[in-house]
Order: structure tokens, then sequence, then C-alpha cells
């Protein structure tokens, strides 16, 4: 349904002054040759930090931003050179709500729908059946600043289903919602799964994708790192439980140390924290403890986590997700 | 919402179709602000012409010559200032924070199309304030001596040309000025232009002025003013048509190419 071959974007970089202006402005790198097959009825996911790239590949994917080397197609259609063909097949949420302030919440949806050339009785029934469906009949007059940023991005979800896309794709749809709000609109991305669409969600929430996507593609500073099953990626985390120790002061000779001790099966040290794999963490903590007050240093706050797509993203970069 | 209607889905849509439904959109806003979108772009022209065309006539501190090159002048500057600002300020705002334009730019037509509505609905709002000061200006100034209507067509193209000319400059301003930057648009853009576009005074009298009377000619007010000079009050002194409508057809085209260079600059990033 989608793919891509070394999709590359390079944002150009301001502009040099000064003695500095005659060398070549350099460019910011938001994706940098990018790999991807998304199939038919695929839920897929975009896992990495912000500025990792995960919009601009949707940007991309949606015929919003051109790439600067590489190809993309959705449903066959190349998405440079036939932007209007890969229009029709999606639906696109973006990641901040943009609906057309100037009209109400129903208008919305039937412009949206006149847009994509849907005769004005077969836009009415869907967009009463969507407003139905996503509990906004009894705002369906309101303006669209009236709306709560729940009902907001479910407008947005609601526009981006009015022309029936085959491919629906979604920038960090949860950002910024409730608790309860982002758990309402899990159970209304299942649905629409399971209708047999294909959708693509970018996100740095990894319980999100754990819990949501068939494949996970994790990406961070526009390269993939790794691509699988949300339980083939959590697999490849390594082994036993993450412990993260933030210590008073920076002590990377600890973590020398501490890769000696029994049970350890990683230990790496960034700035004041120590971050240790081990299989049983409780049985294994004092050892560890004693480990860092020897070198003097004193521990501040213990983190343990169980192996994820977070302590994957962890190993592989060093850094955490948010 | 079964997979075989998603597919039904991807069938051609007509550009025409797609036009229109933006025409439409727009045409449906204006309509329903009716009342602010003419308060916007006509209060000014009218409070101008109660004091130059009614009040200052009246104490007799100026002559009939002087109102009846008014009219066409308030008139031209009505529309013009309305086209611009009925494309420039929508643009400001959906590129700006709240990129309310995305839905059209994901309709699935070239996004040049999106461009070129704006263009055409600015126009249309352009000639709709035009046609509402025209008789409100008639009846505060009175009679207006040498004002005649046999050249109605001549005015009509002037005032289609003038709006396209300035809805097109609106388009290219508003997707080249950065949102922080609006203020600009009018105190360095738009109030030098109302002042040397001889919507105030005809272009005839500034050859006391003869550098200015040369200056001026960069801006493309000093056409529509003279233009409408030139069709509605034939026989007051004018820059001729043959030159004052080719110049707005030029500016019309330049506008319009610039403005859709840079409307496309801005939608793709």
């Amino acid at each position: 349904m989608i793919q891509t071959s070394g999709l590359e974007k390079i944002y150009p970089g301001p502009r040099l002054r000064g003695p500095e202006r005659t060398k070549a402005p350099r460019g910011v790198v938001a994706l940098g040759g990018l790999d991807l097959q998304i199939r038919a009825g695929e839920f897929f996911g975009l896992l990495g930090p912000n500025g990792a790239g995960k919009t601009t590949t949707l940007g991309i994917l949606t015929t919003r931003v051109r790439p600067t080397a590489g190809r993309a197609t959705v449903a066959g259609a190349d998405v440079v050179s036939e932007p209007a063909r890969v229009k029709r097949q999606i639906g696109v949420v973006p990641q901040r709500p943009n609906p057309d302030r100037g009209l109400s919440v129903r208008e919305n949806l039937l412009f949206h729908a006149a847009y994509f050339g849907i005769g004005a009785h077969q836009a009415s029934m869907r967009a009463d059946a969507l407003l139905a469906r996503f509990e906004l009949e009894a705002r369906a007059r309101a303006k669209v600043d009236q709306l709560s940023g729940g009902q907001q991005q479910r407008l947005m979800i609601a526009r981006a289903l009015i022309h029936e896309p085959a491919v629906l794709f979604l920038d960090e749809p949860t950002v910024g919602l409730d608790p309860q709000a982002r758990l309402a609109l899990w159970e209304v991305l299942r649905a629409l799964h399971a209708e047999g669409r294909t959708i693509v969600m970018t996100t740095h929430y990894m319980e999100e994708a754990e819990k949501l996507c068939e494949r996970v593609a994790i990406i961070d500073q526009g390269s993939l790192l790794a691509l699988d099953t949300p339980a083939a990626l959590t697999a490849r985390a390594p082994g036993g439980t993450l412990l993260e120790l933030t210590l008073d002061a920076p002590a990377p000779e600890v973590a020398e140390t501490m890769r000696a001790l029994p049970g350890v099966e990683r230990a790496e040290a960034h700035d004041d924290r120590l971050r240790v794999h081990v299989d049983r963490p409780g049985e294994r903590l004092a050892d560890l403890l004693r480990a860092i007050e020897r070198e003097g240093r004193r521990v501040t706050h213990i983190q343990l986590e169980r192996p994820s797509l977070e302590t994957l993203f962890i190993a592989l970069t060093g850094r955490r997700l948010q | 919402m079964s997979d075989a209607s998603a597919v039904r889905s991807a069938a051609p849509v007509s550009a025409w179709r797609v036009l229109l439904a933006l025409l439409w959109r727009d045409a449906h806003v204006t309509r329903r602000d009716l009342a602010g979108f003419l308060i916007r772009t006509s209060l000014q022209p009218i409070l101008f012409t109660t004091v130059f065309g009614f009040l200052l006539p009246s104490m007799g501190m100026v002559q009939g010559f002087y109102v009846s090159s008014l009219l066409p002048g308030i008139l031209a500057l009505s529309l013009s200032i309305a086209s611009l600002q009925a494309v420039a300020l929508p643009m400001v705002n959906d590129f700006g924070f709240g990129g309310e334009i995305e839905d059209r730019l994901l309709a699935p037509v070239p996004i040049e199309l999106v461009a070129h509505q704006k263009v055409i609905s600015g126009t249309a709002q352009g000639l709709l304030t035009a046609l509402f000061v025209l008789p409100l200006a008639r009846l505060i100034m009175g009679p207006i001596p040498g004002l005649t209507l046999t050249h109605a067509g001549g005015a009509l193209a002037v005032l289609v040309l003038g709006a396209a000319a300035f809805s097109a400059l609106g388009l290219w301003l508003g997707t080249a000025i950065p949102p922080q930057r609006v203020g600009l648009l009018f105190s360095a853009i738009i109030a030098p232009m109302m002042f040397f576009g001889c919507a105030y005074y005809p272009w005839s009298g500034l050859d006391r002025v003869p550098l200015m009377q040369k200056a001026v000619l960069v801006n493309p007010l000093v056409y529509v003013s003279e233009g409408l000079r030139g069709t509605l009050t034939p026989d007051l002194p004018h820059m001729a048509l043959r030159f004052s409508i080719p110049a707005l057809v030029g500016f019309t085209a330049l506008f319009w190419a610039l403005g859709i260079r840079s409307f496309a600059r801005r939608a793709m990033r």
C-alpha cells in the first residue's frame, strides 16, 4: 500500500552572513534515506522522539512535503508526480487540530466532502453518520472554537474519513488529550482498523505504539533504527529489567565496575545516570548500591522498567523517547 | 465505510467541481458575516466621502470639480483595498498559527488551484464592495456634475481588472510576508498606496509636481482611479484609457504570477 525508498528530506538552513556567506548553507537533515513498506490493511506505527523525522515522513506521504531525494508511493501513486491521485486515497489527521474556523462543525465535514467532489446528498448522509459515530451530533451546528480538545480531535478524524479513504494518516493523535479521551480515541482507531483500513500513525508514546500497532518503525534523527512487531521488538530489548539510577554527580567509572557484577547484562553511564540491565533487580540492587557507595557517590533517584519499546530505544540510542 | 467504498472514492475528481466548492466556501463564509465584511471594507471610504464629498463642499472649501473627481477615486480605493484584504488577511492567518488552509490543500487537485480560487474570490469580494459603495457615495455627495453611466461596460471592465490586480497582489503579499510582520502590510504598503494612488486627486493635477507624477506610476491604484475617471466622468481630465487599461492588465498578470509562485512555495514544505 505504501512504499518508500531512500526517502530524504533536507530543510534549507539559515542563510549565512558575513565572512561565511560564500560557504554553502548547511541544511537540516530531517530524513536521511528511509525505506519502508506498509501493507494494505496494516496498522503501522512510526515511533520516535520529537524531531526524529516522523512528521516529515507523514508530510511526504501525504504530498505536503517535497522530498529532497528518494521515492514514495501511496496506493500505487507517486507522491511527487501524482499528488492528486494520492490525495484521493488518503485521509489526514494533523498533529494540532486545524478545522476551518469560518464554518460550523457539520459544515467542516460537508465542505471537505465537496472538495472531494462528493454530491450534496451523499455528503449530508455521511456527515450525519460520522457526527453520530464520533458523538458530535449535539455540537453539529456549533462553531469549532466551542469544542473541547478531544471533540476537535474527533472532528478531525471524522473529516479525514468523509471521503472514505483507503489509508488514514494520524500525526501524534493523542498529544494533549486527557487519559480518558486518549483511551476513547484508541477504541476508535482499533474499530477503523478492524474495518480494513490501512492506518499509519506517528507517536512518541511507546505504550500507544505497543497497544495499537501491528508493526512499529523506530525512527531517530531521520533514520530507521528498527522495524518489527511490538512483540519482536520488545524481545530484542536487552534482557532483564532496566534499573535507572540517578546519582548526585556523574560517575562513568561505576558502570565499568558494575559490568563485572553477577546478573548484570549491560551497564552504561549517561551524565549523572546509570542504566543497568539486570536479571533479578530485587536481589541485585544491594550490590549495585554498594558499588556506587565505594566510588563515593550517592543515589538520588531509582527507576525500574520492564523490557519494552522504551528500553529498546534507550539501548539503541542512549536516550529516552520523551 | 467498507474497503469497497474506499476504492470507489479513488475516482478522479473534476477540477472545476472542486473550484466551485472552494468558491462556494468563501461565498458562504462572507455571506455569514456580510455586515462585518461591508463595515470593514466600506466604512472608511464612506467616512472620507462624507467629509470631502459632502461637508467640505457644503462649507464652500472645495470646488465641484474636486467632488466629481473624488467619486471614481473613492470607488477605486474601496475596490482595491477590499480585494487586497480579502485575500491577504486569510492567507496570513491560514498559513500562520492556525494552518486552517490544510483541508483545502488536501483536496485532490493541484494546490495552485486553491491559489487561483483565492484570487477569483477576492475579485468578487472587491466588486461587491464597489457595488455597495457606489450608490452610497452618490447619495452622500448629491448630484455629481459630469458623472455618466454611458460607459458602464468600460467601467465594469476597469473594476474587474482592478479587483483582480489587487486580489493577486493580496495573494502575493499575504503569502510572502511572515505573519509577525503583518502590521507592516498596512503601514508600509497599503497606506502609501492609498495616499499616492490618485484616489483623492486626479493624476493630471500632479503636473505641478512632475517628479511625483512620474513616481506614482509604479502604483497600480493610479490606473484603477484613472480608469474609473475615464469611464465614469469621461469629460473631466483623466489618464487615457489606452494607458490605464493595459497597465492594469500588466499588473494583474505580474501579481497573479508572483502570487501563485509565492503561494506554492509557502504551501509545499
